[in-house]
């Protein structure tokens, strides 16, 4: 199946571009997710109220949203074609489950988020006030639905359901959407997901905000946005954590390996406890016992949170490669032997079906459709791509600190709320000048916080495309890692350049500020 | 109610349905052809601006279309996506980077702080008029002329094309096709600005303009066309599946289907009223009405004569037997019928687009409506 020739400078680049170009695309896509739900939220209270003052506001987070928008959709067009130019053998082997939700998301979510922009935008003096508004509400639901439909997608690749393989067509093929669609995989990755674009959002209009009540520009304005977005965000932060635990949740069951890396774990233990900030120390001592340089450990939590048990095994690194009898855990080479004898049923059944064995064929096939071969064999079939045990973990200290990253943000971002609200309550905000002064500076670490979410996601999974089906060498379509290379630093001068010009053009409106939004016109 | 059609019925009813977002696109690709001629119809600031304002209220559904294309191919045919995108990997890239290019640069175009400055945006609307149209063309072409891949037994895909897919320009009867579409793209821009914009010299440039593109369109189109007609195409047996080379295939294939025959002939000659009365009539704007809904037609004819009737619609010319038909490049029963269920919503989301557009459109842009619209490319 796979060519002897040495595939790793190609799986390289190639999953560099595809790295590239997600992590841009992700820079723009949660602020979309986010301010629209702001901005629909903030035009209702005109329309409520009437007030044109709201009008203004409404408007000028619309056009930050503009700005934002463009560039958005212009890093998502590769995402979705690149698949097929660098995934092509993924494309084929999932493409029956996998096509469906990108499919529907054109034709459901895109569509109605571009239609109802452009009345957004344009229809001001033309449409009435209450078909503006609806238009607005479309907005925020098509653009977050075009998150639930690749988030479904995605959970599929990192928990397979509702599927099974066609040894005649050498792919999976969908035997039910709503397991697909509803997996708990989805569910949460989804809800954490665009929470993750509201706490995002709600951090950029507090942080705009305070740097007009500083500047005393606009006061109006940026106290009434930091209202709504405080709460909005606080509200959000909460269910962020909660999903945010749902999602470590499900990987304990679905990816036990990404639990491990996350938490530095490599000798699996029954009362596992929380490592809340670490250390690692250097690659060599990293079997041993103690891994970590420096920890503050809280005990239990870790059981407790992955599986509802303070007492409950949790499985480390060690575990994994080396097997754990006593937990029901094969080793690494115990799965790559049985994922071979899945691989080499399937290429004994293609060449007794060209050499017209038809018998023997027919007896190979049916293998496939034996509950006893796809629990021992079939289930491991990626395995049998790869025998350096190695190969089978992912980058640990990057998984490690990425998460952490994320979730100590994510609990600072609701004291961020909190305080804000609170302050806003009582009338101190323009009194409060540190925490003005701090306000800005949050921006840039809601972004960390959200693209150290997608390497925990991604990395962690490593080196799956497809959980224990498709390893990323089986994936990946046979270029020259040369021309990957060129089309790589092609992207990334691109994407830099445009989304310089982007950060640009969105500080001189912000600084420009509401003036030509009227409130009248 | 899908589940009980056949699994043929179910890949034809989606051949018909990729075959209908090929051609809307090809359509909608005026946006293209109307960013090649902005310096040619805007010969000042202010003009230039009414035309990329008035283009720029479309680009996105053009955008949004060849995205929905794209899913759609892919949950329907994902050996066409997994063979052709990696396999033509160039033509692919290419097409995407002219596109990147646009997306950004309605928005920033004439924005404070935009880094690169007015001119460069310009030309990146240029570069994706010119690199679009003529690279989705010539991609199409290959549909009847071939390219070089093989599949395994695994069905992956290797090419053997010298150049991952650009060597299709090397043929002229691709080529021709992707300058057919570069001009129609010109001439319904043409027709678009004559119907949008209220503005006379626009108005009258726009006239000769469509003249000076018509001829080329014509010529390089009708030489794409009666060549069509001559050359062997890829036949497959319906029982064995086995490909072979039939001389005049796609011939036979309008013959065999006079429906689609009747389909070409009255995209065509919609096409050419709608170009006929826009030259002729003083004062005409409907032309685009006419062309438009002609090329759709006409686009639709050739989709479905490249995977109707037993013809490989993405053939190897390097391995006879890899090549893709509706029948082995489909996605399963199961995800077809599902996805025929989510198809019902496209009559739904087409009206409801008609009515946002009814309902901001009802004012032609000049002068006048530009002062008085505060969002502005
Ligand atoms: C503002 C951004 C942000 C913040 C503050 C948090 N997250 Fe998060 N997290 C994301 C943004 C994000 C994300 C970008 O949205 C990810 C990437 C993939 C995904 O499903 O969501 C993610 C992934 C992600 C995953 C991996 C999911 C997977 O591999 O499928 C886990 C376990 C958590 N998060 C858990 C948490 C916890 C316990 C948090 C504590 C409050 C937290 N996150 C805060
Ligand atoms: C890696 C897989 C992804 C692919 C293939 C992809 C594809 C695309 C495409 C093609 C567009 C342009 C749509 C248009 O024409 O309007 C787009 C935009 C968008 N995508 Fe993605 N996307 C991916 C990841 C994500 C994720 C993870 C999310 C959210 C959780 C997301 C949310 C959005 C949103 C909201 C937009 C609208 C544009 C914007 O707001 O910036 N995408 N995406
Ligand atoms: C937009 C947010 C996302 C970000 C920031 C992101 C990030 C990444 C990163 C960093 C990698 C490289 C991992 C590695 O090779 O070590 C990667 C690979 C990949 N991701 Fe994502 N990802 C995102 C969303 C998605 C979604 C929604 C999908 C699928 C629907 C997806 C599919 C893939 C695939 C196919 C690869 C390449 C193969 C692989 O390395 O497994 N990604 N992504």
């Amino acid at each position: 199946m796979i060519s002897s020739i040495d595939l790793s400078p190609l799986v390289d680049w190639s999953r560099a571009q595809f790295a590239l170009t997600a992590m841009y695309h992700w820079l723009f896509v949660p602020l979309t997710l986010g301010i629209t739900w702001i901005i629909a939220m903030m035009e209702t209270i005109y329309v409520k109220t009437g007030d044109p003052e709201w009008k203004k506001i409404t408007r000028f987070w619309m056009k930050l949203f503009g700005i934002n928008f463009a560039i958005g959709v212009a890093t998502g067009i590769i995402l979705e074609f690149e698949f097929g130019t660098n995934w092509s053998n993924y494309s084929w082997f999932v493409g029956d489950i996998f096509g469906a939700p990108l499919a529907i998301e054109g034709i459901m979510a895109f569509f109605m988020e571009s239609t109802f922009i452009a009345v957004m935008f344009f229809g001001w003096n033309k449409v009435s006030k209450k078909f503006h508004l609806a238009s607005s509400w479309l907005v925020a639901i098509g653009a977050n639905l075009s998150a639930l439909w690749i988030l479904v997608a995605n959970a599929w690749m990192q928990n397979p359901t509702g599927t099974a393989f066609n040894p005649e067509t050498a792919r999976n093929e969908m035997t039910s959407f709503w397991d697909v669609l509803f997996s708990p995989v989805a569910v949460n990755k989804f809800l954490h997901t665009i929470t993750s674009g509201m706490v995002l959002a709600s951090i950029f209009v507090i942080g705009v905000s305070a740097w007009f009540l500083l500047k005393k520009r606009e006061p109006r304005m940026a106290l009434r946005s930091i209202t709504v977005a405080s709460v909005f965000g606080l509200l959000a932060s909460v269910s962020l954590a909660l999903t945010g635990d749902g999602s470590a949740k499900q990987i304990a069951e679905v990816q036990p390996m990404k639990l491990a890396a996350m938490e530095g774990l490599y000798n699996g233990k029954n009362e596992a406890g929380l490592v809340a900030i670490g250390i690692l120390n250097g690659q060599k001592k990293r079997d041993a016992d103690d891994i970590f340089a420096v920890k503050l450990e809280m005990p239990k939590l870790l059981s407790w949170i992955a599986y509802g048990d303070p007492q409950h095994f949790v499985a480390g690194i060690n575990d994994f490669t080396k097997g754990n009898a006593s937990q029901g855990i094969l080793s690494i080479p115990e799965k790559v032997e049985r994922g071979k004898v899945a691989r080499q049923t399937l290429t004994d059944f293609k060449n007794a079906k060209s050499a017209g064995n038809l018998v023997k064929a027919d007896s190979l096939k049916s293998k496939f459709y034996d509950k006893e071969f796809l629990d021992n064999n079939f289930k491991y079939f990626g395995y049998g791509f790869n025998d350096e045990v190695k190969y089978y973990v992912p980058n640990v200290p990057l998984t490690f600190y990425s998460f952490h990253i994320m979730v100590i943000l994510g609990f600072g971002f609701m004291v961020f709320f909190a305080l804000f609200l609170f302050f806003s309550a009582r009338g101190e905000l323009p009194r409060r000048k540190f925490w003005l002064r701090l306000a800005p500076w949050i921006i840039p670490l809601a972004y960390i916080a959200s693209e150290a979410g997608w390497v925990v996601a991604e990395l962690g999974r490593q080196p799956w495309t497809i959980q224990d089906l498709l390893p990323t060498v089986a994936a990946v379509t046979k270029l020259d890692s040369g021309t990957v290379m060129v089309t790589f630093i092609l992207f990334a001068v691109t994407f830099t350049v445009l989304a310089i010009a982007e950060v640009n053009i969105m500080v001189k409106a912000i600084k420009h500020g509401p003036k030509d939004e009227g409130g009248t016109k | 109610m899908f589940e009980s059609l056949s699994y043929l019925v179910l890949q034809q009813y989606w051949w018909i349905i990729i075959a209908l977002l090929g051609s809307v696109l090809v359509f909608l690709m005026f946006v293209q052809g109307g960013q090649t001629l902005l310096g040619n119809l805007g010969k000042n600031e202010t003009e230039r601006t009414i035309l990329v304002n008035s283009l720029g209220r479309k680009w996105e559904f053009t955008f949004t279309t060849l995205v929905t294309f794209g899913g759609a191919f892919f949950a329907s045919f994902p050996l066409f996506y997994a063979s052709s995108f990696g396999g033509a990997y160039w033509v692919w890239m290419l097409i995407l980077f002219a596109f990147i290019i646009q997306a950004v640069s309605y928005q920033f175009r004439t924005k404070a702080g935009n880094f690169l400055g007015q001119k460069t945006y310009e030309t990146f609307l240029y570069i994706n008029g010119l690199l679009g149209t003529i690279l989705i063309g010539t991609a199409l072409g290959t549909f009847f002329t071939g390219s070089q891949f093989s599949l395994n037994e695994m069905n992956q895909v290797t090419w053997e094309g010298p150049a991952r897919g650009l060597e299709a320009a090397l043929n002229f009867q691709n080529l021709s096709l992707g300058l057919a579409v570069f001009f129609l793209s010109r001439v319904l821009a043409t027709l678009y600005f004559m119907n949008n914009v209220d503005e006379e010299t626009i108005f009258t440039r726009s006239k000769r303009h469509l003249m000076i593109n018509t001829v080329p369109f014509l010529v390089f189109f009708l030489f794409f066309l009666i060549r069509l007609m001559f050359i062997e195409g890829y036949a497959y047996n319906p029982e064995t599946k086995m490909v072979f080379l039939e001389k005049y295939k796609y011939l036979h294939n309008f013959l065999d289907m006079p429906l689609v025959l009747a389909i070409l002939l009255i995209g065509v000659v919609d096409v050419l009223y709608g170009i006929w009365i826009s030259l002729l009539k003083n004062k005409c704007t409907k032309g685009i009405w006419f062309a438009g809904s002609g090329t759709i037609l006409t686009v639709m004819s050739l989709f479905l004569i490249a995977g109707f009737n037993h013809t490989a619609f993405y053939p190897s010319s390097f391995d006879l037997q890899s090549s893709l038909t509706i029948e082995n490049a489909s996605s399963s029963k199961f995800t077809l019928s599902t996805m025929s269920y989510v198809s019902l919503m496209v009559p739904f989301i087409i009206a409801y687009i008609w009515y946002a557009w009814w309902s901001i459109n009802k004012k032609k842009i000049n002068r006048e409506e530009l002062k008085s619209e505060d969002h502005l490319y």
